[in-house]
């Protein structure tokens, strides 16, 4: 028994939930008493045997630029191709756009029993048993994986990073790879901002907010927090804010360490896209808003006043004033 | 062209999730279900957009289920679409459940799959790619857009932090999110429509799900929400700072 771990990148530099995603596979091997090793497909600037440090020994590199844009069918093959020649039975995604396109293909070509959106690391005292987020963060299933191969896919923000120190080799693997039928046009990038799906904290506005005009205040407080910036979907509709911001049932599920919202009232639909977060604070100006119930912290009183104040104490802690 | 739109009964968004039979099984009391939304309001109404610009557009929506699906899957059958199949199977885990439409789409010929980007009860986001590698179709996840042109389809997915636009040749299957389509609500003459619309019921193919839930557990309740006076914004920060240690 081997894990693998798949380490995803993008304009050169190693994803922070790839960090997690080692940090997962190389305690899942302890517990195994097996060996984890990384792979990448594609070319980064980063330097790869710095991973070392969150425990990963050896990382294969599959160093063909073509990989560096997404073909889930291509990664699909080499992939295949490398857990065949590496041996390994457990591979483990981040649960993101490319594990969520990959994983499930990978699944199906190997017949491999995936998991995706793992929470926890496995219990393998009897079987391999995998606890993941379901019902949109309602509930939690614990789910038996019956095949030879196992996938994990591992939600962002899960499971928490530790550095071991050490450094780890990298091997070339050499693995053919099709050219891609996909002609990629042109990539977006929202600049300077902290990717929503990976943010540590979040600072989201609701209808409270009264028009866009009023963000500043939200930009403010995420600023002086290094925080990501979302919305609930009442704002997202309005085209107050891009639909890529909408937290919620129907937009994104996200689990920062820190989620204050600000100006929403917490409907259920809301909360589905946010309860996993680890502390919650809101902030409202109505005391029977519903999200008061699933909240760590709270204030009541009006966002106008309470928010400028905040961003100052925030600001003042930091030593950014 | 043919055109397959996966669709999903679920729990309602505001249902209240609880347990039986030993924490193995969803308490179905009280709950009502709904065409998952991702199903409904991003994959099946960017469909019927299509078809409403190209009326040559064959559309098809597949489900894998008992019969009590039916009456909801009529609900989608409202907003359009031209026929209905039923897998008459219980859905087990997402490879089961793709092994099902894969036959489906095999048969069908479709040159364009679209599911929802997750069901909101399972959250695998697992059956489009599986689909797509058991038809040996390119894949494209999240969808965000998606436009034709002729038989190549321009797609802009997300990723963190943006988005990218992609051309590729059809048939493929797409993963459809926010973005791709606003909702619709049905209106009678739809309703009408869609109680005579054929469903078609077929039996399943012999397949093994790779995986099955062991059982499901509730998160552990809030202690509490802990209230800070708004004259005392700085005492919040200290909270969080010193006793959450989140800042």
């Amino acid at each position: 028994m081997s894990v693998l771990i798949f380490i995803d990148h993008a304009d050169g530099h190693i994803k922070k939930s790839s960090h997690e995603a080692i940090s997962y596979g190389t305690k899942l091997a302890t517990q195994l008493n097996t060996t984890a090793e990384g792979i990448l497909l594609g070319t980064v600037q980063d330097d790869l045997a710095a991973l070392g440090k969150y425990g990963v020994t050896k990382i294969h590199q599959v160093a063909n630029e073509q990989l560096n844009n997404l073909d889930a069918q291509i990664y699909t093959q080499v992939l295949a191709e490398a857990i065949q020649t590496i041996k390994a039975d457990i591979c483990i995604f981040s649960h993101n756009a490319l594990g969520k396109a990959v994983a499930p293909r990978l699944s199906a070509k190997l017949k491999a029993g995936l998991v995706a959106g793992a929470v926890a690391l496995p219990d393998t005292s009897n079987g391999f048993v995998v606890k993941k987020s379901v019902f949109s963060g309602k509930a939690f299933a614990y789910v038996k994986i019956n095949t030879a191969i196992k996938i994990i896919s591992l939600n962002p923000n899960a499971f928490h990073v530790t550095e071991v120190g050490g450094t780890a080799t990298i091997e070339a693997l050499s693995i053919a790879v099709p050219s891609s039928n996909i002609k990629l046009i042109k990539t977006e990038k929202v600049t300077g901002e902290v990717p929503l799906s990976e943010a540590e904290t979040v600072v989201s506005g609701g209808r409270g907010l009264k028009g866009p005009e009023n963000w500043g205040l939200i930009e403010d407080l995420a600023h002086a927090l290094g925080a990501a910036t979302a919305c609930s979907r009442p704002v997202a509709d309005a085209h107050w804010r891009p639909h890529h911001e909408h937290v919620g049932q129907t937009g994104l599920a996200i689990a920062p360490n820190l989620y204050i919202a600000i100006g929403i009232s917490g409907a259920i639909q809301h909360l589905a896209g946010v309860n996993r977060s680890k502390v919650i604070v809101v902030i409202n100006k109505d005391a029977e808003a519903p999200f008061f119930k699933a909240a760590d912290y709270g204030i009541v009183g009006d966002l106008f006043e309470i928010v400028p104040k905040l961003t100052a104490a925030v600001k003042k802690l930091k030593g950014m004033v | 062209m043919k055109v397959l739109v996966c669709v999903s009964k679920t729990p309602d968004t505001t249902a209240k999730i609880t347990f039986t039979n030993n924490d193995t099984q969803l308490a179905e009391a009280g709950v009502q279900y709904i065409v998952n939304p991702y199903d409904e309001w991003y994959a099946l109404v960017r469909a019927i957009e299509l078809k409403e610009k190209d009326a040559s557009i064959v559309l098809h929506l597949v489900t894998v289920g008992e019969a009590d699906a039916e009456p909801i899957i009529r609900k989608a059958l409202a907003l359009g679409g031209d026929e209905v199949i039923r897998v008459n199977t219980t859905s087990t885990d997402s490879f089961y459940i793709a092994s099902q439409i894969a036959a489906i789409a095999e048969q069908g010929e479709y040159d364009i799959i679209f599911t929802g980007k997750e069901t909101i009860d399972y959250n695998g986001s697992s059956v489009g790619g599986m689909i797509a590698e058991l038809l040996n179709m390119p894949y494209i996840a999240l969808a965000t857009k998606f436009e034709l042109n002729g038989t190549t389809a321009i797609v802009t997915r997300e990723i963190e932090g943006g988005e990218i636009t992609e051309e590729i040749n059809l048939p493929l299957v797409v993963s459809a999110q926010k973005g791709m389509a606003e909702q619709r609500i049905p209106n009678m003459r739809g309703i009408m429509a869609a109680r005579t619309k054929p469903l078609k019921v077929v039996e399943p193919i012999s397949t093994e799900p790779l995986t099955s839930i062991e059982k499901f557990e509730l998160p552990p309740a809030k202690a509490g929400v802990k209230l800070v006076s708004s004259d005392n914004v700085e005492e919040l920060v200290r909270l969080l700072h010193e006793e959450a240690k989140a800042i």
